[in-house]
């Protein structure tokens, strides 16, 4: 037991307890940042605050939701929606929060890569984002289910199918992981113990390291310069702020984080008003109905482009396909050779790298979209699918073949 | 400057995927060729009837004959809307309708025929000579019946042939069966003998009344069930709910599959109903009631939370400037 004074104040009650000041210190006052940010360096505060949103917004539909097949849909569309006071704001909230998740975890991800924040110290920041992608990947699908539209069913079909692994036809597998021959109320249940517990809990602990793995490697900055963070810290501490290369986490990098938030919350919610149809699709509002297979069947926006990199292949080729196109980007701090952390634009054939990536994505998330029957779009969607595959390959190349970028470029 | 260069092309390239995904790829999806790949477009008129539609269909379906007996159909049509009807004349003819549309939920070969209490206020004039005239025609659904007599109403041919006669019970339903209608009252009389509404406690026999005992319920919910079975046999399938289709379906699709079924799902044995402009937009309203009560709520509150974020960031920036201000 060590030696505890009576305390004068509550907060000086919890200093000696828990070491308040220091903690605050530790986290925000000096916790330094690189002055040379831009907005998108505010990206991760977005997710933080959205993903805060969602688990809100949970805690409200959940008090309402009935995870049964025969109520579901009725205690979402008819109970929360026109019962349950402002259930309609939680629940449009949540839709398009789980939507709109997805385009700045995009946007973060691309920051990265383009400013190489993936290597040399920052591979486990880099890992457990992607680990973090997947998580929310298998959230928005599990979440996706518990309306139990037509969407809702027959995309939990379409997925669950997946896992018979082609010829392997392992159908066992697939009752398995439904409970049942065809999704269900067994299916149903589950995937809302998967929504609203155990990927939740997931998430939490991979933020958590996600933090954690940035603390010691520091956050990347525009130019990919080293810093020394001890004598940045000193000059800033000593009052030379205009010299010093940081600036502490609280309030000063903050404050740019608040305002960015006050910009993404403004089209947020204008979104979650009056633009929500891309978040919650019209046809998820007609009943489940296991004898009626909808028109088209397409994921959600955020899962299209490896949607379309399994679509336009055989059954087997296009499993594997699916599978590589799920693991690549875990990879890239291994499969970029080069020495350089920098931004792409100084990086030579990586920049172009880069945007043939961005617009191959966005190619195939729209293609993915599209129906196949017409043979423009398939075709189209082939070439883009096979563009992903050896954008990989071709990363090695170039990024073994770059050089090193001298010291004060 | 930099940082807005980078804004800059991080909106265009969300705005380009949005637009890809959402109005191309929904455009592209819901597109409906004719058998030489030319699109078709699907139009709303208006809510108003004249044929052209059923006449195309004809048309692109390479049946001539079809084509030419829907022309001279619908050119009739037009020739009985330009007689003047007198409505006290046709009281008497209107009597013939009460044989059947008897407003007691009496089933009749398959459904129950609707109440004409609002006819002539929520049903487009058109429409309902054509009605008179050959229901299968009228409802663009002649392609169910090998004899247009097989329609429930199929008799009404051997009771209303004389041209003055239609214009003459039209006139009388335009002028004695045009009352205010609330919402409720269009749905109950153009949807709900078909469709239930179970948001709003409808079935196809109406609001279904609260009881005191449960065997009456079970018994109410049996002759329920009995009901749905005939529709079931006459339609094929029952029709659907109708709670949730306000969010289901776009406006667009629900102006032109109200004003003609069969232009977005062909061959659907759901009957042109005929509703007029403000016949749709009431039906519309309770739809809405029921399905999406929420919409004023939303375009109410909206303004003032996106109001608010604007302060926020309006204030945060000044934060953000006064914190930034010793360090460039």
């Amino acid at each position: 037991m060590a030696h505890f004074e009576k305390a004068n104040s509550l907060g000086e009650w919890f200093e000696q307890r828990i070491g308040l000041s220091t903690l605050n210190r530790v986290l925000n006052t000096e916790y330094w940042i690189p002055k040379d940010i831009n907005f998108l360096w505010a990206m991760g505060m977005l997710l933080a605050a959205t993903f805060g949103l969602l688990v809100i917004s949970g805690i409200f539909l959940l008090m309402y939701y009935k995870p049964d097949s025969n109520l579901a849909f009725d205690s979402v569309n008819y109970t929360i929606m026109s019962q349950v006071g402002y259930g309609w704001l939680w629940r449009h909230i949540h839709g398009v929060g789980a939507s709109i998740i997805f385009l700045v975890i995009y946007i973060h991800m691309f920051t990265g890569i383009y400013y190489g924040s993936y290597k040399r110290g920052r591979e486990l920041i880099w890992l457990s984002g992607m680990a973090l992608f997947v998580a929310f990947s298998a959230e928005a699908f599990s979440g996706y289910m518990l309306p139990w539209g037509q969407m809702s069913y027959w995309a939990g079909m379409v997925i669950t199918n997946l896992f018979s692994g082609g010829s392997l036809e392992a159908y066992g597998l697939v009752e398995w992981i439904r409970g049942d021959y065809v999704p269900g109320d067994a299916f149903l249940t589950r995937f809302f113990m998967l929504h609203v517990l155990l990927l939740p809990l997931a998430i939490i602990g991979l933020i958590v390291f996600h933090f954690g793995a940035l603390r010691l490697p520091h956050v990347n900055n525009q130019q990919g310069a080293e810093i020394d963070f001890k004598e940045a810290a000193e000059l800033y501490k000593a009052g030379k702020k205009k010299e010093s290369k940081v600036i502490p986490f609280s309030p000063v990098f903050l404050s740019k984080d608040v305002f960015v938030m006050g910009v993404y919350f403004i089209l947020f919610f204008y979104l979650v008003f009056y633009n929500f149809e891309f978040a919650m699709d019209p046809v998820n509002f007609d009943p489940a109905d296991g004898l009626k297979t909808p028109a088209h069947i397409y994921p959600e926006w955020y899962f299209l482009w490896s949607y379309e990199i399994l679509r336009p292949f055989g059954k087997d080729v296009g499993l594997v396909a699916f599978g590589i196109a799920q693991l690549a980007l875990f990879f890239l701090p291994f499969i970029d050779r080069s020495p350089n952390v920098a931004p792409a634009h100084k990086r030579g054939l990586f920049v172009v790298w880069f945007w043939v990536l961005i617009i191959d994505m966005i190619v195939l998330t729209a293609m993915g979209k599209l129906p196949p029957t017409d043979p423009t779009f398939a075709l189209i969607g082939k070439l883009a699918a096979w563009t992903f595959l050896a954008l990989g390959p071709i990363l090695v190349l170039i990024t073994s073949f770059e050089k090193k970028i001298g010291k004060g470029a | 400057m930099r940082e807005l260069k980078i804004v800059a092309v991080v909106v265009a390239f969300s705005v380009l995927t949005y637009y890809l995904v959402e109005p191309y790829a929904h455009h592209e999806m819901h597109k409906q060729v004719d058998a030489q790949g030319v699109e078709i477009k699907v139009e709303s008129h208006g809510f108003t009837y004249d044929g052209s539609d059923d006449i195309a269909e004809a048309e692109r379906k390479g049946d001539v004959a079809l084509a030419q007996k829907k022309k001279a159909f619908w050119a009739e049509v037009a020739d009985i809307s330009k007689l003047k009807g007198d409505a006290a004349v046709g009281e008497a003819g209107f009597a013939l309708c009460l044989g059947c549309h008897t407003d007691t939920g009496t089933n009749l070969g398959g459904v129950v025929p609707p109440s004409l209490e609002h006819a002539g206020r929520i049903y487009d004039k058109n429409y309902l000579i054509a009605l008179l005239k050959d229901p299968a025609m009228a409802s663009n659904v002649n392609h169910k019946y090998a004899d247009t007599l097989l329609h429930p109403m199929g008799s009404i041919a051997s009771m209303m042939s004389d041209k003055q006669q239609i214009a003459d019970v039209v006139a009388y339903l335009l002028e004695k069966k045009a009352g205010e209608v609330t919402p409720e009252e269009a749905y109950d009389e153009a949807c709900m003998r078909c469709h239930a509404l179970r948001y709003a406690n409808i079935t196809q026999l109406g609001k279904t009344p609260s009881f005191k005992q449960e065997k009456d319920a079970l018994a109410h919910k049996i002759k329920v069930l009995d009901e749905q079975d005939a529709i079931k046999a006459y339609m094929g399938k029952l029709p659907p709910d109708l709670s949730m289709i306000i969010r289901a379906r776009g406006e667009h699709f629900m102006e032109t599959f109200i004003e003609n079924p069969q232009s977005q799902l062909a061959g659907t044995s759901m009957p042109r109903v005929g509703l007029n402009h403000e016949g749709y937009e009431k039906v519309k309203e309770y739809l809405t009631e029921a399905g999406d009560p929420s919409k004023k709520a939303r375009e109410d509150l909206g303004p003032w939370v996106i109001g608010f974020f604007v302060l926020f960031a309006l204030l945060a920036f000044l934060w953000k400037k006064h914190q930034w201000r010793e360090l460039h």
